[in-house]
């Protein structure tokens, strides 16, 4: 017994601080996050009367937050096939043979290493709704006047201000900031595969189109699956660059369930802030569980 | 170094038994007595910089001449007109380790703490320092839940007052000496600088929103038919709302396309300032910011009562508390006492551009803006403010600002009247 101890006592022991921090500030917070999700714990006066799942089935028909949910769906489409395309694009541009690729990959990466509270207080400026034929409009500042002083005024719109479309333009700066990450995925995605593969095609008279299509893109989808697990979660979590670039938590246009969480949270609605917490942990579980499922049995094989 | 930890693990623990005796709430403060405090007084507010932090260091002057024992603490928190402060806030109270005095809005937002038994009882102290006659009894009337008050008022401010630049309005044709009486003749007044090209009111973000549509309603439908909102004696659903939410949405037809992407309150009113925008609707907190960039009255800008709300007075105003579980109860009393004398009154909303709460305080000196107000507060109706947390609770004025910030999009009337309907029915008693 204590021969065995002595075995797995140090590695228990060196894992035990991780293991109790992890366990009460994570797992623990979440089911106590969870518990007051089922409560009436609506204002600040303390209340924990056990409602079930009321609260969900309240939220889920709210059309506030049905919006919410909607607004992300745009969000998380236009982000993802943002980061996809450009990202590739830039990483396929890359691989050809040229000069100057380190220089252009730092280029391209670097927007990343700026926080999105940075970035979003200059991109609250760039992404300004005012246009210059409106009253006023000589104050114009950021992309429009930009595009009406290249001679593309009429492309000027109201970015986040639109009550339809207002979310996706949030999604620009993110996808400014993370098309660099998708690029070195897909780098590496590129590098992994041998020339002798692309020689061997060519001998075989491929055409380039049939050479990507039936030869690189195949081996290319491990690296396209990363890239929609890692976009996707931080799509679906995205506060702190609506936060920067809206100044008002509570805008209608561009609220999603992380922006509407906080809103309800100030307002002291903690048993509704703790449910769509749940709500949202449980829509990122979705894209991340089914991804470390794939990968654990990836590595077993 | 195992000496510096032994000492750091013995402060923890000292602090541990300390926040105990604290996070008790029985401690007996009623007895507690202001001039034989010692120690530190830690005060929570959200005026950390501007003319709101000039006045508080205005008081602070005056607290440690009243009180040379004690040290004050400033433990102001930047950011969000206090949305920032207040989550801060409410997480320290929910951890049982509340400041020794701490910033609220007078009125509604208050009922919050008091429901979550975060308050301590100020009857005792009104009526030892004789309180109860120097503060105005429509005050006094607002902050009394079920008996009881819980809170010292130190300034009051005016919320339905509208700023305009004289140029502006000179050069659309429309004389800024004779402002319009109703909401018809202002909106014509509009028009006229609308055809001259400028902004005819400015605004700003999702607040300021709510504020200039608690303007329009009270305009629309008159103090008692605003009043009976909060208490349910309007119906919401009714047509006068809707005339109202149609005037609001008139109003909103003039501001500037950008209002959303307006940071605060300052933005907007800079617009009237720069004479780029004629009107702007806002607290006479911009008297203030008007005041700080050496602006004239009467030349450069003037101001005047909503139109249609002449002779009301939208008033919202700060308040302190003494919270349970105060590490140092007597520091606090000691606090409010400075804050409730005429000389604190005086000396704080000279700089912050409010008017004092306290009736005897001496206001010879204050601006020709303040004098005014100060005026008008002593004859006018009084109504709580709606966008500043006097008219409704807090959860209250946030599903209401959703839906107004919605309506900003959509301008769909019919929706915004039946949310506001559906709302109002939620927290109504």
């Amino acid at each position: 017994m204590l021969k065995r101890a002595k075995i797995w006592g140090p590695g228990v022991l060196l894992l035990a601080p991780t293991m109790i921090l992890v366990g009460v500030f994570v797992y623990w917070l979440i089911i106590e996050n969870f518990r007051v999700s089922l409560t009436n714990q609506h204002t600040a006066k303390p209340s924990n009367k056990y409602v079930g799942f009321e609260n969900y089935t309240n939220l889920l028909a709210d059309p506030n937050f049905q919006h919410s949910l909607w607004n992300l769906l745009i969000l998380t489409i236009v982000f993802l096939g943002g980061t996809l395309i450009f990202g590739f694009l830039w990483a396929w541009i890359l691989e050809q043979p040229a000069k100057g690729e380190g220089f252009f990959r730092s280029v391209y990466l670097f927007p990343m290493s700026v926080s999105f509270i940075a970035s979003g207080v200059v991109w609250r400026w760039l992404l300004s709704s005012l246009q210059t034929s409106q009253p006023g409009g000589e104050r114009t500042t950021g992309l429009n006047r930009l595009l009406d002083s290249v001679g593309l005024g009429a492309f000027q719109n109201d970015w986040w201000s639109n009550p339809t479309w207002g979310i996706a333009a949030i999604a620009v700066p993110a996808v400014w900031q993370l098309s660099g990450y998708v690029m070195a995925l897909f780098l590496a995605g590129f590098r992994g595969i041998p020339d002798e593969l692309r020689e061997a095609a060519r001998i075989d008279g491929c055409t380039e189109w049939k050479l990507y299509r039936h030869v690189i893109f195949p081996q290319l989808s491990p690296v396209m699956l990363s890239a929609v697990i890692i976009i996707g979660h931080m799509s679906l979590k995205l506060f702190d660059l609506i936060r920067a670039i809206v100044p008002d938590a509570n805008t209608y246009d561009v609220q999603v369930p992380a922006t509407m969480m906080w809103v309800k949270y100030i307002g002291s609605d903690y048993a509704d802030a703790a449910a769509i917490g749940t709500i949202l942990l449980v829509l990122v579980a979705f894209v991340v569980i089914p991804y470390l499922w794939y990968t654990s049995r990836a590595e077993k094989r | 170094m195992r000496r510096r930890l032994s000492l750091l693990a013995g402060v923890a623990a000292l602090g541990l038994t300390l926040a105990a005796c604290g996070g008790g709430g029985d401690t007996p403060s009623d007895n507690a007595n202001p001039s034989d405090a010692t120690g530190k007084v830690g005060v929570f507010t959200w005026w950390a910089d501007g003319s709101e932090k000039a006045g508080l260091d205005a008081l602070v002057g005056v607290f440690n001449k009243d009180f040379p024992n004690l040290t004050f603490d400033n433990l102001a928190v930047a950011g969000g007109a206090g949305s920032q402060a207040k989550s801060v806030l409410a997480a320290q109270l929910k951890a049982g380790n509340p400041p020794d005095s701490f910033q609220a809005h007078a009125g509604a937002e208050l009922q919050d703490y008091i429901d979550a038994d975060q308050l301590e009882d100020l009857s005792g102290f009104y009526k030892d320092n004789d309180l109860t006659s120097q503060f105005p009894k429509d005050l006094i009337d607002r902050l009394t839940v079920d008996g009881k008050i819980y809170s010292v008022p130190s300034n009051i401010h005016r919320a339905n007052v509208v700023w305009a630049n004289v140029d502006v309005l000179k050069k659309a044709g429309v004389d800024p000496e004779k402002p319009a009486t109703d909401l018809a003749g202002w909106f014509a007044d509009m028009d006229k600088v609308k055809a001259s090209g400028k902004i005819p009111l400015a605004v700003a973000g999702s607040w300021t929103q709510v504020q200039l549509f608690e303007n329009i309603l009270l305009s629309s439908l008159g103090s008692d038919g605003y009043n009976g909102l909060w208490d349910g004696k309007t119906d919401w659903k009714s047509a006068e709302v809707t005339t109202a939410i149609q005037a609001y949405e008139k109003a909103l037809s003039y501001t500037n396309t950008d209002r959303d992407s307006l940071s605060d309150w300052a933005p907007a009113t800079q617009l009237v300032e720069d004479g780029a925008a004629a009107y702007n609707v806002m607290g006479d907190w911009a008297e203030a910011k008007f005041e700080q960039d050496k602006k004239k009255s009467g030349v450069d800008y003037t101001y005047f009562a909503t139109p249609g709300t002449a002779g009301v007075f939208d008033f919202l105003a700060d308040s302190f508390t003494l919270p349970k579980g105060a590490p140092n109860p007597a520091g606090s009393k000691a606090w409010l006492k400075t804050i409730s004398s005429a000389e604190g009154q005086t000396a704080f909303n000279k700089v912050k551009g409010s008017i004092p709460a306290n009736t005897t305080a001496k206001t010879d000196d204050f601006s020709e803006y303040q004098k005014s107000a100060i005026k008008d507060f002593s004859q006018d109706k009084i109504v709580s403010s709606l966008a500043h947390g006097a008219a409704v609770p807090v959860a209250w004025l946030n599903d209401l600002s959703t839906a107004v910030s919605k309506f900003g999009g959509d301008k769909n009337v019919d929706s915004l009247q039946t949310s506001a309907a559906a709302i109002a029915a939620k927290f109504a008693k």
